[in-house]
């Protein structure tokens, strides 16, 4: 039992760590969030297209697509190493997570030219179009539909909680195509043109005041079928490949974790409150406990063998401690522990940002309560929920 | 990245299970549940003896098989599982380990090979009264070579023949370990929640005790060792938190209520996932617990705490549901749920409450970001 890299995974490190240092600024300690949207996705774009040229976008690859051919364990190491250093990432993360992978996946060799090398290179942003505001945990009973006309379909209806839609190039998007079979029949999965007419892109203004997602109203919009991903009717069977082709986590917590607490408690003298200290105890053995249960993945990959559910578990734990720890900052400062303005706030209220983030974290990419019906259904073998609508068509049911 | 047990340690778990699971079984464990005149089970004990288990992390030149504690852990581990009714624990973890940290040469020479063939059995008596051990309430004492004062509860007090003992010492507090079958020992079984266990109060009246470890420094040689303990009681934990959700889940999908098995409802379905998430981060924290008790590391007081309060709380959490979704037969004696029930609160407190350790956990953190 060790946390050492194998000589070839240690190779692979160094090479990575001398490229990174090359290229980017070591992270800030204490910078939680990058600021600044429009500035980020500029500097995002250089980063992706350094990458690409480096051989460092998308390791696990095929040579011919762009990538380099390497290991899953190869691309966790990227992801640690990245992670050190002040690098933007998100906007490449679902269309080159999912989306691309999908159109690789199930796309023709014309669409593989077009897209492939200019999304790696950092050219063209994808997003991700499934969830509506009528199918969220159950995305398979979505409503926005596409109808044959000559050699095009025509789209009609909103999609929802669009990360990025506002700067993304092309999407994927998920329709129904047939409403008279059972719901997960009857639908296909398209490439989009977002910057075509009938596209309109509004961004949500969240509960926690920002604007990151958004909704996408399509409106006649035409979409030629060659631009089909798999056959009609075979869009869920699509969609969980983007699904399964999500990212391995690697990164973080998503914002001030038991270590930035017990800093904001020594510094302002509540340290000795003993019910504040059994739950720093708790947070950290939760922390730990997750971050422990990424290297026995890694060890498992590092085998060759094929990692477990543990990404459910982390986003359980992190999402829920992130906001039960925000909680407690915010209690600990008491009335003045309101205030969000980050010159009078302590810890440039990153309690207070992060209390209002919070609850979205628990809900995106799975709800707590879809993670556990996943973990209860796939890993321990219980049975399906009742599904009322499993034998009767789309139509029936809405 | 290697942070798992090896292949040799994978086939010594696979042993010790198949053989745990055919010579250690319910009806074992209920021998001495069902007979107040049994302290442990004769026969499942003379078998791990044989096989050599005390003696797993015992070095050869000490009688034993010179493993290594990551063996020591899974042995652990599997013991849980079947909540073997034997004073493995006391010997092993604590007696043992107690001997080869800080016991001299001569005692090593004259104890630790008696251990390993099961000639001797270890225990450690700490506690006297309700609340967490401190120095300054510590009566039992030492004076002149011998000790006088009662230990109560000693974990396997009544058929262990040697004692590790704290005692208060001048001003300070000292290890002493004592001879339990001599004049001056007198010992009573005691009642507790967890009766596959046995407990004794021990009296001790001008007993022969010999110094172990420094004098004076019992109280930060009983930490070190307690750190070790509690890595190892947490594998047991584990173990038993493991077969709590296997129980759990396999009655979940056979139990039918309004129809159809209760396992097809959320309220049931995510109980078991919180068990499981629960389980697994107790695993990943032991086996943090387990390196660093296997490479001496630095970070073992707190990997020790973070894996003690991880088990503590995840076995707990089973123990509890496990009846729980049982329903009714869950609260009868006949089914199982409730010796790992009794056996969760006997591990959580043994070493020390949960409570104690967060606080210890705390204060290395805070010691280690200054």
């Amino acid at each position: 039992m060790d946390f050492n890299d194998t000589p070839e995974e240690a190779k692979f490190r160094a090479e990575a760590q001398a490229f990174l240092s090359q290229h980017l600024k070591a992270k800030t300690p204490g910078a939680l969030r990058s600021g600044g949207r429009e500035d980020f996705l500029a500097r995002a774009k250089v980063w992706q297209k350094i990458k690409a040229e480096g051989g460092f976008a998308q390791i696990t690859w095929p040579k011919e697509m762009g990538g380099r051919g390497g290991t899953v364990m190869q691309q966790v190491i990227w992801g640690q190493e990245e992670a050190k250093f002040d690098a933007p990432t998100g906007p490449f993360a679902i269309g080159l997570g999912m989306c691309v992978p999908t159109v690789i996946a199930f796309g023709s060799d014309e669409h593989k030219k077009k897209y492939v090398h200019k999304a790696l290179k950092g050219e063209e942003v994808w997003c991700q179009l499934f969830s509506e505001p009528a199918a969220g945990s159950d995305v398979a009973g979505l409503k926005t539909k596409a109808v044959k006309d000559g050699d095009d379909w025509v789209i009609n209806g909103q999609k929802v909680w669009t990360s990025g839609a506002h700067y993304s190039d092309y999407g994927i998007l998920l329709v129904r195509t047939e409403p008279n079979v059972p719901k997960h029949k009857g639908l296909t999965m398209f490439i989009v043109d977002m910057k075509q007419q009938g596209v309109d892109v509004r961004p949500i203004h969240q509960a926690s005041g920002g604007s990151e997602f958004n909704e996408v109203y399509f409106t006649d919009v035409r979409i030629p079928d060659a631009d089909r991903l798999g056959e009609p009717g075979m869009g869920w069977k699509v969609a969980l490949v983007t699904l399964m082709n999500e990212r391995l986590a690697v990164g973080g917590s998503p914002g001030p974790d038991w270590k930035e607490i017990m800093d904001y408690a020594r510094s302002s003298g509540t340290m000795t409150d003993q019910a504040f200290r059994e739950k720093l105890a708790d947070w950290y053995v939760a922390a730990q406990g997750y971050k422990l249960t990424k290297f026995r993945t890694q060890t498992a990959l590092s085998r060759g063998e094929t990692p477990g559910p543990e990404n459910a578990i982390g986003k359980i734990i992190n999402a829920n401690h992130l906001q039960d720890i925000c909680n407690s900052a915010i209690e600990m400062q008491d009335h003045f522990g309101l205030i969000v303005d980050k010159d009078e706030a302590p810890s440039d209220a990153i309690f207070q940002e992060s209390f209002l983030w919070a609850p979205g974290l628990r809900i995106a990419g799975g709800t707590d309560e879809i993670l556990k019906n996943i973990i209860a259904e796939r890993v321990l073998g219980l049975p399906q929920d009742v599904r009322v609508d499993k034998d009767k068509t789309f139509a029936e049911m809405n | 990245m290697n942070f798992d047990f090896s292949d040799d340690q994978k086939f010594l778990r696979d042993e010790a299970r198949k053989f745990l699971e055919a010579q250690c079984t319910s009806a074992h464990v209920r021998a001495v549940l069902d007979d107040d005149s049994k302290s442990h089970n004769e026969g499942v004990w003379k078998q791990i003896i044989e096989m050599g288990w005390l003696g797993a992390a015992i070095p050869e030149e000490y009688g034993g098989l010179g493993l290594g504690m990551l063996e020591l852990c899974v042995i652990a581990e599997e013991l849980g599982r079947v909540l073997a009714p034997v004073p493995f624990g006391s010997s092993a973890y604590f007696f043992a380990e107690a001997l080869k940290l800080v016991g001299s040469e001569e005692q090593k020479l004259a104890l630790l090979p008696k251990v390993a063939d099961g000639s001797i059995v270890g225990c450690i008596a700490v506690s006297e009264g309700p609340g967490e051990i401190k120095a300054g309430n510590i009566a039992t004492q030492l004076k002149g070579g011998s000790i006088a004062g009662k230990k109560i509860p000693v974990t396997d007090g009544d058929i262990a023949t040697h004692a590790v003992v704290l005692v208060k010492d001048g001003s300070g507090a000292s290890l002493v370990i004592v001879d339990l079958t001599q004049d001056g020992v007198s010992r009573k079984p005691i009642k507790t929640l967890e009766p596959t266990r046995s407990h004794a109060a021990i009296s001790f009246d001008g007993a022969a005790a010999e110094l172990l470890g420094e004098a004076g420094n019992g109280m930060a040689l009983l930490d070190q060792i307690n750190d070790r303990a509690a890595v190892l009681i947490a594998f047991e934990q584990l173990g038993g938190a493991s077969r709590c959700l296997e129980m759990a889940n396999a009655y979940a999908k056979e139990r039918v209520a309004f129809g159809r098995a209760i396992g097809g409802n959320q309220a049931i379905k995510h109980k078991l996932a919180d068990m499981y998430v629960k389980n697994e981060i107790a695993r990943s924290n032991a086996y943090y617990g387990a390196w660093a008790l296997s490479s001496n590391a630095a970070e073992l007081p707190e990997a020790a705490a973070a894996a003690r309060v991880a088990a503590s709380e995840a076995f707990w959490f089973a123990s509890k549901e496990n009846i729980q979704i049982h329903g009714g037969m869950g609260f009868t004696w006949e089914v199982d749920c409730h010796l790992f029930y009794r056996r969760a609160k006997l591990l959580s407190v043994q070493v020390g409450s949960p409570a104690v350790w967060k606080e210890k956990l705390v204060s290395a953190l805070e010691a280690k970001n200054d």
